[in-house]
């Protein structure tokens, strides 16, 4: 276990970003949001949740394929280069690095997704311990525990102090390069903090949410509920509970025409939107209910079916913030262990 | 709110209204949602405080497609709005029964949080009936508090005021809320030089993630298909290759929108990147006011607004580059 001082984090900043990109939380405009840093960058260690996710780290919004250029009766096709610089992305919280498990199970089963995985590999997450968990959390649900993040490195802000403790060989490696500037210390401290931390995760009115009867065997049941026609009705059909997700992982894939050639791009999609899924035969989703339906269905049936009975949600609480109708996934769980939706 | 819902068992049960579209309690003391009632069984769980920030009235465009007539519950400002939106044939005046909901200004928990008040487990001051000049809040962390006015909506900081513009009937008292000018942020953006605008705009736009929020809690984006959501259109819903996207939807809805929004401020209480997207609308507010004479859309249901209308004293194109 090593520690460094809250004001020395600026220099231990510039020292990563020596050899390596890094991405973290970051004040822009009164909202903070994973992005990369630079010198001078206001970053915020401090407020529990990034408007959006960090996935963007590795899983960017929009990002570019290939490029096509037409030169007369030439045309060229550039693919675009994967990752091969590391980078370390700093502060992630336990639900969103169990957020990048699930977008492992999608992205690293084959087919593999070659930017992601040229990503993955070349990435550092330091995680953080949630200081303050707030009232919308509830990764204890999906057995995260946000006191005691799993990723590269876990660190702990105690008293103005980072502690830092390194779990894999990259956070070794990371810790090994950050050394001067750490100082050795027991773990007392960070004990300390757990415990606190649990106890207020204990004190949290969605952490004793019950998951029954949400499993990859429920599809008929669930999907067949008449409970759906009730709960989308507020719903305004915007992307923001899929766009502030960790764990959302759909995408479009689009042609932008530059004037002079092709960009294929391909960025985040929205089960809420109209076009999505849109084939030649047309869409198979015609009702902002199914809509609805399919994302909640997604992340409590149809993952689990496919993933060991892992869910795809983690608890973060983003969409619970967030949308502008406060309807969320809690809210549908809810729903269905109070009116007996399997009816 | 015992009384919006005495009203609302009787409309029921004598038969005036097939529905009520109201707000249904949510499950922490901040989150109550959008809800259509149909019988006295559900309004039991019927709610209006403070924090039933949402503008009704967009809803009203599906009710109005059902059958029977709703019961609607609209605050002062919801109710430009609903006239804005009857002027466009996009409700059925026929299909709404108007509760209009007294208002004594509505809450942002965004807000609540900027004030560094977080893991809030319960709240009062809130409910109509208290009035209440401070909120306190139960929290994971200890009981704090602050001022109502501290954790309104920028909007209602400059309320058009307590009247309802259309109505059957009117339940609750309303408060004056207004205590900052309308345009003074405007003033402030139009006093920028362009280099300075460009990065303020580009500042905030930046933060865009494409999520539609705005756009589909907006009682005047009532297209029933947005040019945004055709695959034909180069520039569509999602984010696009570039970040000037961003700034092209926005620019563009902003001039949609034009002479028909009535300020209500929904897109800016919606948007989760707090981009402070009423400042398009209002620019253009201000300069219809100042080119055509004072206007503000939804203020009544049959006046033709500035822009689609034609008379011999309309500015001519020239001011543009005369202003």
């Amino acid at each position: 276990m090593y520690k460094i001082a809250k004001e020395n984090l600026t220099a231990l900043f510039q020292l990563m970003a020596a050899e390596r990109d890094i991405y973290a939380p970051v004040n822009n405009g009164g909202q903070v949001n994973f992005e990369a840093w630079a010198e001078g960058a206001e970053v915020d260690l401090d407020t529990l949740k990034s408007v959006k996710s960090p996935k963007d780290a590795f899983f960017p919004q929009s990002e570019n394929l290939y490029t096509c250029y037409r030169d007369g009766k030439k045309i060229t096709i550039q693919p675009e280069e994967l990752r091969h610089e590391d980078f370390v992305v700093f502060g992630m919280k336990a639900c969103d690095v169990k957020g990048v498990e699930v977008l492992d199970k999608v992205f690293l089963s084959e087919p593999v997704d070659t930017f992601y995985a040229a990503r993955r590999a070349h990435g550092t997450i330091v995680a953080l311990a949630c200081h303050e968990p707030e009232e919308t959390c509830f990764c204890k649900v999906f057995g995260i525990d946000c006191a005691e993040p799993v990723a590269d490195v876990a660190t702990w802000m105690v008293e103005g102090e980072l502690y830092w403790k390194a779990l894999t060989e990259k956070g070794e490696a990371l810790t090994k390069a950050v050394a001067s500037l750490l100082t050795e210390t027991d773990d007392a401290k960070v004990e300390a903090e757990k415990t606190a931390i649990r106890a207020i995760v204990e004190k949290l009115p969605y952490s004793n949410l019950s998951l029954e009867g949400w499993n990859g065997d429920a599809l008929t049941e669930k999907f067949e509920s008449p409970i759906w026609e009730d709960l989308y009705k507020p719903c305004l059909a915007c992307g923001t509970c899929t766009f502030v997700c960790p764990t959302c992982q759909c995408y479009d894939i689009k042609d932008y025409d530059t004037g002079h050639g092709v960009q294929r791009y391909r960025c985040w999609d929205s089960c809420m939107y109209s076009d999505f899924t849109m084939m030649a035969h047309g869409n198979n989703r015609t009702s902002q209910m199914q809509r609805f339906r399919q994302r909640f269905m997604h992340k409590l049936v149809y993952f689990p079916a496919n993933n060991d009975s892992m869910y795809s949600c983690v608890g973060c609480g983003r969409c619970v913030e967030k949308c502008p109708a406060s309807l969320n996934i809690v809210k549908v769980i809810k729903a269905f262990e109070n009116q007996g939706g399997d009816r | 709110m015992q009384e919006l819902i005495n009203r609302a068992k009787e409309l029921l049960a004598n038969g005036t209204v097939a529905r009520v579209l109201g707000w249904k309690a949510g499950d922490l003391p901040y989150n109550p949602e959008p809800a259509f009632f149909t019988t006295a069984e559900e309004l039991e769980n019927f709610v209006y405080n403070g924090f039933c920030g949402a503008n009704l009235s967009k809803y009203m465009i599906a009710a109005s497609k059902l059958e029977g007539k709703t019961m609607v519950c609209l605050k002062p400002c919801d109710s430009y709005s609903f006239n804005q939106l009857i002027k466009e044939h996009r409700v059925d005046r026929e299909k709404a029964y108007i509760v209009g909901v007294g208002c004594m200004g509505k809450l942002s928990i965004e807000k609540v949080k900027e004030l560094g008040i977080k893991g809030v487990t319960a709240v009062s001051g809130a409910e109509m009936a208290d009035g209440a000049e401070t909120l306190t809040f139960q929290t994971l962390y200890g009981e704090k508090s602050c001022a109502y006015s501290d954790a309104m909506l920028e909007r209602c900081h400059v309320c058009k005021g307590k009247e309802h513009v259309i109505y059957d009937e009117l339940i609750g008292e309303s408060k004056d809320t207004k205590d900052a000018e309308r345009f003074a942020e405007v003033e402030k953006i139009e006093a920028m030089s362009p280099a300075e605008k460009f990065a303020f705009f580009q500042k905030e736009l930046s933060k865009c993630i494409r999520c539609n929020a705005c756009r589909n809690v907006c009682p005047a984006c009532s297209c029933r298909k947005c040019v945004f959501d055709s695959t034909k259109f180069d520039s569509d819903q999602k984010a696009n290759v570039d970040s000037f996207e961003e700034k092209m939807f926005h620019v563009i809805r902003a001039f949609h929108v034009a002479g028909r929004c009535t300020d209500c401020g929904e897109c800016s209480r919606v948007c989760p990147q707090g981009i402070p997207l009423h400042l398009f609308n209002r620019k253009f507010i201000k300069d219809i006011n100042e080119l055509y004479g004072d206007f503000q859309a939804g203020a009544d249901a049959e006046t033709k607004g500035p822009l689609t209308n034609f008379t011999f004293d309309d500015a001519e194109p020239s001011i543009v580059t005369n202003r």
